[in-house]
């Protein structure tokens, strides 16, 4: 912990910030570099003890090499990282970045679709890589993101019950082409909840209705999601033995044809220990690979979840506990609560702006509990295992992508500086619209009185 | 806000922490306390290692290095933690009883959040627990001018009437931009949208009321010079309580607190302020404040911000996490706020992130958070800071509470603990056990009254009545409370 309150002096941080600023610039305007090695920093690999005065090499956008003793290539680009510290980029495996620029502004939203049952939608499609929310995040170290569609978004109401497959990237690139680790990374249900009382943002108020009322709506969603499990079945066998003259293709159904195989798993969010119950039991009888989001009542279930192998994706921290007479401090002690059970667990921002406090939940987590390394994994590498992209990202290990940032002290904690970002082995800039308006108006001349 | 209620238990539940504070009531006030052995983060003189704080009637009565236990003092071992001053909010909603908005009309000045104060709201003590001792509550934003609002201490416990902050300037809320032209927002159906719909008409809605306000002080004024030059059978008046609260914003008597994010909005208040001859005692939110920090410190308003909030809406779309430290340069007071019960959980941290975002210092950085609120709620006479006199308003942290780390171990108002994190702790088993006792007994009760067959019983209204379903999975069993319910 005593890692936690050595902050750097400021002065240090500001001049060593700017230096890091003009030697980023001229490497960012150069042709992309093949080879990069980065010397002289604490590396923390995350599959094994940190490495003093290591090396890591970085080439062709893979991890080349990490070490204490790697020799620098002579093709290589140094980066004289002494007294910083390397490590994993981190990974926020449920947010909507570049599917929602301005939240109240609908025409910058692609979140919500219409309908409750939309398998065959992925996120991808319509992620926005010039959104500004791009180089914000990654400024604080966040290298990749899962997209999430039917999260998030003005309106609380609707957005569905299947609302589409999350799709994974990193946070630089021109295109989606180049962005893209995995288009099609976990097919997403909204689990169906009971709710009696829902808060209408029309109206700015609750509205209630019948326990009764609402356990038959709950019920009706979940037969229909059991529905639409069938008819993959059936479509699946179809296209299988079917003739091909007669075979109609049909979005909706193909999508759920991988999951129905268990080769897709559904990101099912849900925040009662019910709900959670509930889902476990139903991917269970229908034999579906079940990663919970959310799961703000995971620490009732977690013996369930651990016997049952389902990883949770945790929402933020900062968060009121779910119910009145829950402990004020359950959402902070709730991960080291996962982690001691054995329950495997990845930190989230849900969110679009607030994907950048990602490390800020991590750290929040260890105040309360969570070992330090455990926080440092469930922000760079337990969400890369989760959803099956841990041989592409995750830890600092040759073959991998190099996916880096390199920082002035300890990631999760709040004053810490990225000073160098690497992104599939590129040297990416840190520079963002809020640092680029920040420069503008603090040159702004005192007006005439 | 998505705390379901669980059962009858929320009337409970809530009782916990005031047992929890219940056990120190009677014998802290009037009595001498002493921390020691603490790391003093004083705001005003320096921090001060291996320091000691004496209160006294709940006041601070010394800060020093070499302080001695007085006789029958309580003393509270620090253990080298962090004692700063209590945490002060700027602009909170908790404790608000119903509704925050009163939106049916663009000037609802005669409504007062004072009146519908709730000091059962679980949000005052998750808030305590975050360190916070003071807030401002305000009215929403939905209005050009709100309702007005009032300063509290989060005195967990304590009735309605002892929640406001005794001698606080009262305030009233007033707002810009989207949220009072309700741009993200539809009426309710066959409702006709409300005037204004533009930042234009937000300008007139204001200026309009405060005539009025000016007007009627007139034939106040009027009426007082009469009756004290000794007119007899004068008619006073009619009292208008949707003026009264404006014209006692154009004597200085009472605090504009004003929702704004936009510059031109920022400056346009300043103008029609200029004009009344009144001054914005804080632009909230304000986040393109450093777009025009000269102008505000000019103005002698202060500004209170979020830490790294953007985004959310269009009028949010510019604003930058340097904010704050950015229109600290340029002479504005400057606060960081929550408008959030679980943001304020963290200001702390938030105020930090003005270090990395703009460069504070550290003490800085804890001033947004402590002193500055006080200036800009005109309390700093009585907190904010930790000197001798003040009120002894404290949070004790078992780190530095600018690291994510920190965790608050303790919080005093008025020199009385009214957080303690291991007694919260060590009461929770005996709370659960009095839980699973109280639900066994309603199920009892319930199989009691099937067994007698009576079905003309009341009607089941509320639907956390009959959550009485069979636990749904296995992992359920002996766990009744275990969100099956």
């Amino acid at each position: 912990m005593s890692r936690a309150i050595s902050a750097k002096s400021l002065s240090f941080q500001l001049i060593s910030f700017c230096l890091a600023l003009s030697l980023a610039f001229p490497l960012w305007s150069q042709p992309a570099a093949n080879v990069y090695a980065i010397k002289g920093a604490k590396v923390y690999t995350l599959a094994g003890p940190a490495i003093e005065n290591g090396t890591v090499v970085l080439r062709d956008g893979k991890i080349a090499a990490v070490g204490a003793n790697i020799a620098v290539p002579e093709d290589a680009q140094v980066i004289d990282a002494a007294g910083l510290e390397v490590y994993p980029g981190m990974f926020d495996p449920i947010t909507q970045i570049g599917l929602n620029e301005v939240g109240a502004v609908s025409a910058t939203v692609d979140t919500r679709e219409l309908g409750a049952f939309n398998p065959e939608l992925v996120a991808s499609t319509a992620v926005n890589p010039a959104t500004a929310h791009i180089p914000v995040t990654r400024a604080s170290g966040i290298t990749e993101v899962l997209a999430v569609p039917g999260i998030g978004g003005f309106d609380s109401e609707g957005g569905g019950v299947i609302t589409g497959q999350a799709s994974a990237f990193n946070l630089a690139g021109w295109t989606m082409d180049e962005m893209q680790i995995k288009r099609s990374v976990a097919m997403v249900v909204n689990w169906p909840s009971i709710q009696a009382r829902s808060f209408d943002f029309s109206t700015f108020s609750f509205k209630e209705k019948p326990y009764t009322e609402a356990k038959k709506e709950y019920d009706k969603s979940v037969n229909e999601l059991s529905d639409w499990l069938v008819r993959a079945r059936h479509y699946a066998q179809a296209k299988e033995k079917g003739s091909p003259d007669l075979f109609v293709r049909d979005l909706k159904l193909e999508a759920l044809v991988p999951v129905v195989e268990g080769k897709l798993p559904v990101l099912v969010v849900a925040d009662d220990a019910r709900d959670i119950r509930n889902a476990v039991d139903f991917c269970t009888k229908q034999n579906l690979k079940m990663i919970l989001g959310s799961g703000a009542e995971s620490w009732k279930v977690k013996d369930l979840l651990k016997e049952k192998k389902i990883p949770v994706i945790l929402g933020p921290t900062e968060r009121l506990p779910e119910r009145e007479d829950a402990p004020y401090d359950k959402p902070m002690t709730q991960p080291a609560e996962l982690n001691a059970a054995g329950v495997p667990f990845a930190f989230s921002s849900f969110g679009t702006s607030f994907s950048r406090r990602l490390p800020q939940y991590a750290g929040t987590a260890v105040g309360y509990g969570l070992p330090h390394d455990e926080a440092l994994k469930a922000v760079m590498l337990n969400a890369a295992q989760i959803l099956g992209l841990a041989d592409q990202v995750g830890t600092l290990e040759p073959g991998k992508l190099a996916n880096i940032i390199v920082t002035t002290g300890d990631p999760l904690e709040i004053q810490t500086q990225v000073r160098y970002l690497f992104i599939k082995g590129q040297l990416t800039s840190t520079d963002n619209r809020h640092r680029d308006l920040y420069e503008e108006y603090r040159k702004r001349p005192v007006p005439p009185r | 806000m998505k705390r379901a209620l669980l059962l009858a238990t929320v009337a409970f539940a809530a009782l916990a922490p005031f047992s929890v504070c219940a056990q120190d009531s009677n014998t802290q006030k009037d009595n001498a306390i002493l921390i020691k052995n603490a790391t003093i983060l004083t705001i005003t003189h320096g921090n001060i290692e291996h320091g000691s704080i004496l209160i006294r009637d709940g006041k601070i009565a010394a800060v020093g290095t070499d302080l001695k236990v007085p006789d029958g003092a309580t003393v509270i071992d620090a253990n080298g933690q962090y004692v700063m001053p209590g945490i002060i909010d700027c602009h909170s909603h908790i404790a608000i009883d119903g509704g925050v908005n009163e939106g049916s009309v663009s000037v609802s000045s005669m409504a007062n959040i004072a009146d519908v104060l709730d000091p059962e709201d679980m949000s005052i003590y998750d808030d305590l627990a975050g360190g916070v001792t003071a807030a401002n509550i305000l009215h929403g934003s939905a209005n050009a001018i709100g309702g007005q609002t009032v300063v509290i201490k989060l005195r967990w416990g304590k009735p309605a009437s002892q929640l406001p902050f005794e001698g606080a300037l009262p305030g009233i809320k007033f707002a810009l931009g989207e949220n009072p032209k309700r741009s993200n927002f539809s009426p309710p159906p066959g409702v006709e949208p409300r005037y204004p719909a533009t930042r234009l008409g937000v300008e007139e809605t204001i200026r309009e009321a405060l005539i009025e306000a000016r007007q009627y002080k007139k034939e106040w004024d009027d009426y007082n010079q009469k009756k004290a030059a000794g007119n007899q059978n004068l008619i006073p008046p009619r009292r208008d309580e949707k003026l009264e609260p404006l014209v006692e914003v154009l004597e200085g008597k009472r605090y504009v607190h004003s929702h704004c994010y936009r510059a031109d909005e920022i400056l346009m208040l300043i103008r029609v302020a200029n004009e009344f001859g009144f001054k914005i005692r804080t632009f909230q939110h304000v986040l393109e404040g450093y777009k025009i920090a000269d102008e505000i410190a000019a103005s002698g308003a202060g500004g209170s911000t979020f830490s790294d909030w953007w985004g959310y809406k269009m009028e949010a779309y510019d604003a930058i996490p340097y904010n704050a430290a950015l229109m600290t340069d340029r002479g504005v007071i400057v606060s960081i706020n929550s408008d959030d019960a679980e943001e304020a959980r963290h200001l702390n941290q938030e105020a930090a992130k003005s270090m990395k975002y703009g460069g504070l210092s550290a003490n800085d950085a804890l001033k947004l958070v402590t002193l500055n609120p006080a200036i800009q709620l005109g309390i700093d006479n009585r907190v904010g800071s930790i000197d001798v006199g003040k009120d002894a308003d404290l949070a004790i942290f078992n780190h530095d509470p600018l690291s994510v780390y920190a965790v608050v171990q303790k919080t005093l108002i008025d020199g009385r603990v009214y957080f303690d994190r291991q007694r919260d702790i060590d009461a929770r088993p005996a709370l659960e056990k009095e839980k699973q006792d109280l639900l066994a007994k309603e199920k009892k009760a319930a199989e009691e009254k099937k067994a007698e067959g009576k079905t003309e019983g009341k009607p089941e209204k509320k639907p956390v009545a009959k959550k009485k379903q069979p636990p749904t999975s296995p992992s359920n069993a002996g766990n009744v409370a275990g969100g099956g319910l």
